[in-house]
């Protein structure tokens, strides 16, 4: 079974975004900010992360460069998933080492092609 | 509904664009139909069936078609296809072309132009293999909604997140307002036309490659085969038509016959043995 982290501030999205990663066959854990995340990731690394951008303590693109950064940081999928949706958030993304990019709302079917895309499913 | 007036729907729709509306879809003709009858003044579908038989206002009978026919469509829908088009079918097309260096690839009842546009930015992505090729690829649609909203090639956030992967939506679209539009690059590999399955099909010429994905299932048997066998005239011995996944030939028609190891693919009944 592969495993999701799923950052948020928001406990309805990770909330939601987990049942729908459940149901496509991931394991999850949930991240509140950046800072989380990499403690996450310092403790294990998983298949696919699912980011939010804009959170307290450490912003996703942040948690993004320094996990691009670790050892191993470089194996897990990273999936924004974020309310920007402006041309210059997405680049900024892809060139900080984002494989895809999901923009809110999102339903299970954007989730599922959007993994789909990236090899997870 | 009074079952007369759906009778009546019924035909209309099957005269008109090949659609087959069973009796349990009447749920569907009242929630489709009913914006049309506000768009002109009509009370519900009983006054609606009345104008159809006093007046057969063209405008009308029109409107009415293009709510029932089914829009539903997204960039790369289903994968599988585009994957094989890319490692099986444009090779081979490229190698048995190679004198002539023109294809035409038809997006038979394309909707709103995801299936069309998908495959030009494939063909772009090809880039350099494809230099001093001439590659057309021209979509159809019953209804000039879809055919307008086609050209514009202007999508919602919704549907550029349905399939189509983000490198390509940063590399081939622009964002206009809270909408996103392909680039004029790419809308000029595509020509749009409203155009019905059921008539002559003559006029749009000769096809390599047909997608014809998901529209045979709203279709009568007898349909069916006339729709795949018009289509089969306006193919070249080597050419090769694309199925829905739910959809197959057997017991329809015997022009075409599955391509062997290719799911979803087929080719001409009278096609050389090596293609």
């Amino acid at each position: 079974m592969k495993s999701c982290l799923v950052v948020d501030d928001s406990r309805v999205v990770r909330k939601v975004a987990r049942k729908i990663l459940e149901e496509l066959g991931f394991t999850c854990d949930e991240a509140e900010d950046g800072k989380q995340a990499m403690d996450h990731c310092a403790r294990v690394m998983p298949d696919a992360i699912l980011l939010d951008w804009n959170m307290p303590v450490m912003t996703g693109i942040e948690f993004l460069r320094r996990l691009r950064k670790m050892t191993g940081g470089q194996a897990p999928k990273v999936v924004f998933c974020t309310t920007e949706n402006d041309l210059a958030h997405i680049q900024e993304a892809l060139s900080a080492g984002a494989n895809e990019y999901i923009m809110k709302p999102f339903d299970s079917d954007i989730i599922q092609t959007k993994f789909q895309q990236v090899g997870l499913l | 509904m009074k079952v007369e007036d759906f009778d009546m729907f019924c035909t209309l729709l099957r005269q008109r664009s090949g659609l087959v509306l069973t009796s349990d879809k009447a749920y569907l003709l009242e929630s489709r139909l009913m914006p049309v009858a506000r768009k002109w003044n009509l009370k519900g579908l009983d006054e609606m069936a009345a104008q159809v038989r006093t007046k057969r206002d063209e405008a009308l009978l029109r409107d009415i078609t293009e709510a029932m026919t089914t829009n539903e469509s997204s960039f790369y829908r289903d994968q599988k296809p585009f994957d094989q088009f890319k490692s099986v079918v444009l090779p081979m097309m490229l190698a048995n072309r190679q004198a002539k260096k023109v294809i035409r690839i038809w997006s038979a009842a394309c909707s709103s132009g995801q299936e069309a546009y998908s495959l030009a930015m494939l063909l772009a992505e090809e880039g350099a293999k494809l230099a001093g090729w001439k590659i057309e690829i021209v979509g159809t649609d019953l209804s000039g909604e879809m055919v307008q909203k086609a050209k514009a090639g202007l999508y919602t956030q919704f549907e550029v997140q349905r399939g189509l992967p983000i490198t390509l939506l940063v590399k081939y679209f622009k964002q206009v307002g809270d909408k996103w539009q392909l680039s004029d690059d790419i809308r000029n590999r595509v020509q749009y036309r409203e155009y019905n399955l059921l008539g002559d099909l003559a006029p749009l010429g000769q096809f390599d490659i047909v997608f014809c994905r998901n529209v045979l299932i709203y279709f009568d048997q007898p349909t069916k085969t006339k729709v795949l066998e018009a289509m089969a005239r306006q193919m070249p011995p080597d050419a090769v038509l694309y199925l829905g996944g739910a959809e197959t030939v057997l017991g329809i028609t015997e022009k075409f016959k599955p391509m062997e190891g290719q799911r979803g693919l087929y080719t001409l009944a009278g096609a050389p043995q090596k293609l």
